[in-house]
């Protein structure tokens, strides 16, 4: 990665890790998970910049936001989300946004998130109650996701009786992961883009399959 | 740090009016949150002082969220700011390749690539 290459320009006070030049393509992926799931974390142990926090406007009330006047809105309120990027080429870069799960919060999906390939939800098996609603959300959004449970701790259920508890079908996959680390968090990430693969190339048999990967 | 889920700082209405001269309506451009962005100008004298900040950051390709993280501002404020950017011809916008409308999922030369990238990680 040349992203730390001694022309970079100091722009601003802060420690800026600029994109390549060449890069022109960006792509996103959404991980969800209720308030300490470990979001920040997941983001954190991939991005090659530390996350940083930005934030959306939308009313008070939570309701039809899709109207920039809400901007100037004296009720309006702003829901803040995280994020980090990936270099992934000299062309392409990743973005990795951290997103909370909370009702409220899926009226910005449509703004901000249109156009990500997928979504991970991460799950505190602690509290499994706060997934609920993104699973529900994002099937019916017809957005393809994994589910990764953040391991805290050694795991008290088995990936089974989680899948039973979530009453996730069969085809979404399920994983354990620990979000501190960097390959465990990569390879919630592989899976996602395998699962995506799978299906993409469901819809266009004709292509050829994936070349082996390790 | 602002904790996500709560409400921000700088989410007072009327230092947002001030930013976008009380336009409430984003352009007709339409910015991704991950369209990057290039400045194609110096700042000028006299420029708005978050126009002339957006163009010191885009000199290298610059995502819209990375713009309103560095500048504080609501993303949809951004947008307009940009907006003015770009009818002046002062930054480019490289838009992202991936259209949902067009396709329900990205082709599969793009999935392989994104796979080949995240496995060098």
């Amino acid at each position: 990665m040349d992203s730390r290459s001694s022309d970079a320009p100091v722009l601003t006070a802060a420690a800026r890790t600029p994109l390549r030049s060449t890069a022109d393509n960006a792509l996103k992926i959404v991980v969800v998970g209720g308030f300490g799931a470990g979001k920040t974390t997941l983001v954190g142990s991939v991005s090659e910049i530390r996350p940083l926090a930005t934030e959306e406007v939308m009313t008070r009330a939570g309701i039809g936001v899709d109207d920039p006047s809400a901007v100037l809105d004296k009720r309006s309120t702003t829901v803040a989300f995280d994020f980090g990027r990936i270099t992934l080429s000299a062309e392409s870069v990743l973005y990795l946004f951290g997103a909370p799960g909370q009702e409220r919060f899926w009226f910005l999906w449509d703004r901000l998130f249109t156009g990500a390939l997928g979504a991970v939800v991460l799950v505190d098996t602690r509290r499994l109650d706060d997934s609920w609603y993104a699973i529900d959300r994002l099937e019916h959004h017809g957005t393809p996701f994994v589910v990764a449970c953040n391991t805290f701790e050694p795991p008290r259920h088995s990936l089974a009786e989680i899948r039973e508890a979530l009453d996730l079908s069969p085809g979404v996959p399920l994983l354990d992961c620990d979000a501190r680390d960097r390959e465990s968090s990569k390879r919630v990430l592989i899976e996602l883009v395998r699962h995506l693969y799978a299906r993409a190339e469901a819809e266009h048999p004709q292509r050829v399959e994936l070349e082996s990967t390790p | 740090m602002t904790r996500v889920g709560e409400p921000a700082r700088d989410d007072d209405p009327d230092r947002l009016y001030t930013v976008t001269r009380g336009r409430s309506q984003a352009t007709r451009h339409a910015f991704d949150v991950v369209t990057l962005i290039v400045s194609e100008q110096e700042p000028q004298p006299g420029m708005q002082s978050e126009h002339a900040r957006i163009l010191r950051l885009c000199v290298r390709p610059t995502a819209v969220v990375e713009v309103a993280a560095e500048l504080g501002l609501p993303v949809s404020v951004v947008k307009i700011l940009l907006g003015d950017l770009l009818e002046a011809g002062r930054i480019t916008a490289r838009h992202p390749r991936f259209v949902p409308a067009q396709a329900k999922l990205p082709d599969l030369d793009m999935l392989k690539q994104v796979l080949h990238g995240l496995q060098k990680l």
